[in-house]
């Protein structure tokens, strides 16, 4: 049976962080006209073969400075696994092929085009929160 | 040059954003989803952040006629709620319910270089390669 690892409360942090989330989305918006949505930006730099191919890497190389210098700087931060390898491979397969199917994940569906208010993203949105809770709690309480 | 810089200036402004929200943990992703006794209620403010942000600031942004380093905007113009629009965020929505990761958090953890993550990331991108195939072959085999 499973334990499962729980977290505090934390509004303070968590929303210093969606402010920041918040700024990078339009920054992006404003600087080069494109929408940060995560999954178009890695299906994208694997599929697309533009010539605008470029800031899909730049951007997803800034994704990961950010966990590097943050653990240099600040120390390392919490990634607590919750299920067996299986069970994340399934997952992945899932968010992989839905996302892209779906046209987009959290970031592109759930902040950027709730934003711009679009119709499809706030479907998409309300649909992937209530597979993602359903999801949850059938696995731990069922 | 001006392009990449800004992508990977806002690629790490986001990264930042995830990690010190606590939304790059599965533990406390999971929490959340989870309406049960351990509801960690978090994520509703770095959504609520995000979106109190991005959402007068695209109202701002998109009066202008162009970005301020290309010609266009590339916004998606696509507006019809379809099935494939619910099949695809409902798989999306289970594999999140699951995991605990959604695209962008796995890739900040990624640096934490836990096989688990590592694992995720690949069948992830197994996911999107088998989409993309699908799509060409399966639903617009012309196109």
């Amino acid at each position: 049976m499973n334990t499962w690892t729980s977290t505090p409360f934390e509004p303070w942090t968590g929303l210093a962080g969606g402010l920041l989330i918040g700024i990078a989305v339009v920054l992006l918006l404003l600087s080069i006209g494109r929408i940060a949505g995560v999954s178009g930006i890695v299906a994208g730099a694997m599929t697309k073969r533009h010539f605008d191919q470029h800031w899909r890497f730049a951007f997803l190389a800034g994704l990961l400075l950010a966990p590097i210098l943050y653990t240099l700087f600040s120390g390392p931060f919490p990634v607590q696994m919750q299920l067996s390898s299986l069970w994340m491979g399934v997952a992945g397969l899932m968010v992989g092929f839905g996302t892209r199917l779906g046209s987009g994940c959290t970031s592109g569906h759930g902040v950027a085009g709730i934003a711009r208010l679009s119709p499809r993203s706030v479907v998409a949105t309300l649909v992937f929160f209530g597979a993602a809770v359903l999801t949850t709690n059938a696995i731990r309480y069922f | 040059m001006k392009t990449l810089t800004m992508s990977l200036l806002c690629g790490f402004i986001f990264g930042l954003g995830l990690i010190v929200s606590g939304m790059s943990n599965p533990a406390r992703v999971l929490n959340f989803l989870d309406w049960g006794h351990r509801w960690d209620a978090t994520l509703a403010l770095v959504m609520g952040g995000a979106i109190a942000v991005a959402l007068p600031g695209f109202y701002w942004v998109r009066k202008r006629h162009a970005p301020l380093f290309t010609d266009k905007f590339d916004i998606p113009v696509n507006r019809t709620i379809d099935a494939k629009l619910i099949f695809g965020a409902s798989t999306f929505g289970i594999g999140w319910g699951i995991g605990g990761f959604c695209p962008g958090p796995s890739i900040v953890a990624a640096a934490t270089l836990q096989p688990d993550v590592l694992l995720f990331i690949i069948a992830m991108l197994i996911g999107m390669l088998i989409q993309h195939w699908f799509s060409a072959r399966v639903l617009a085999p012309d196109g």
